[in-house]
């Protein structure tokens, strides 16, 4: 009896899923959409960068660009480079402009109107490596000025942690996400006409999360660094910043709240 | 010789500071290191002086790669 129970629970879904499979492809017709893709290449400098059309079946492909773009990789043009590790929107890598909007490609849904083609271009205003990656060396280079790190002269008393009450930690919500994807800093037009001066909203919320921390003691010496004409004060409050953010995070309060600090120094 | 635009200047600026940088290396390694900085500038003899924005591209990788191997740590390059 009991071998009659394993035998029918083992065997039932199998027949099932393969009917199922079989129906979906004889009845659904291909739903065919067209991606845009920039593409360049640094081996041919000299020819210029343009838009390759790919068409894929969205019935066989899953619901966001990423999978998309993966699914080109794999089955049409291997030479189509871009970015990705996590695929589930914690690592940043797939940062790319979707359809006008920067955005991370894993965390972005397929327009399934199949009538309209999707365009991809790389994070705009940047240098190119290739195809859809862009060069983030001056971004972390920045990222490196602001010293992201805890700095304090004074240790705890019994050597282990340097302790934080709760509502000091609850200030932190909403800044310490970032994951630094550059979509926010490359959507704001005062960071494009102004990259090597101005720091823009990514590396500026995470100035801000460093100076309200409570086991940090370098505030002062931090808002020394900020205060000049282009470091921050470039932010003009377009807020493209908080419209555009894959995270749903808000660097224009952030560095809203940054200039209202440094107007009482 | 007709007067140089400011991109061929800034070409020949990356140039001479490439070979420059080929004297901090260790002397036995000297000719790979200068082998190597005329095989790079020569892979692009045939871009035209009006292609500007590839030329600005190309000065831009150079530096980043000057940049990159001048580190003293780097001895030799094949």
């Amino acid at each position: 009896m009991f071998r009659n129970l394993l035998r029918s629970n083992s065997f039932a879904p199998v027949v099932r899923s393969s009917a199922r499979t079989l129906a979906t492809e004889a009845s659904v017709p291909a739903r065919l959409k067209t991606f845009q893709i920039y593409r360049w290449s640094p081996d041919t400098p000299e020819i210029e960068p343009k838009m390759q059309s790919y068409e894929v079946d969205l019935n066989k492909c899953g619901p966001m660009v990423l999978d998309a773009i993966l699914k080109i990789k794999n089955e049409q043009d291997s030479t189509l480079t871009f970015r990705r590790s996590c695929r589930e929107g914690i690592c940043g890598s797939c940062a790319m402009n979707i359809g006008g909007t920067n955005t991370l490609a894993c965390l972005c849904r397929i327009d399934t109107d199949t009538n309209k083609d999707l365009k991809i271009y790389p994070l705009p205003h940047m240098f190119i490596v290739r195809d859809l990656v862009p060069d983030l060396t001056h971004f972390y280079k920045q990222y490196k000025s602001i010293q992201p790190y805890l700095q304090r002269e004074t240790h705890p008393a019994d050597g282990r942690e340097n302790l934080q009450s709760i509502e000091d930690r609850a200030k932190l919500d909403g800044l310490y996400e970032c994951i630094l994807c550059a979509c926010c800093s490359t959507s704001c037009p005062s960071y494009w006409w102004n990259q090597q001066e101005y720091l823009g909203p990514a590396v500026l919320m995470q100035a801000y999360r460093w100076l309200i921390d409570s086991r940090d003691e370098a505030g002062k010496l931090r808002r020394e660094m900020l205060q000049n004409s282009m470091s921050l004060y470039r932010c003009h409050t377009i807020m493209n910043c908080s419209r555009t953010c894959p995270k749903g995070l808000n660097p224009g309060k952030a560095i809203a709240e940054i200039k209202k600090q440094l107007a009482f120094d | 010789m007709a007067r140089l635009s400011g991109l061929q200047k800034e070409v020949l600026r990356l140039y001479r500071h490439s070979l420059r940088c080929v004297r901090t290396k260790p002397e036995e390694f000297r000719s790979h290191w200068k082998a190597y900085v005329k095989e790079e500038f020569a892979r692009y003899d045939h871009i035209q002086k009006k292609q500007f924005s590839v030329v600005e591209h190309l000065i831009r990788t150079g530096h980043r790669k000057l940049e990159m191997y001048s580190n003293p740590n780097i001895k030799n390059i094949h």
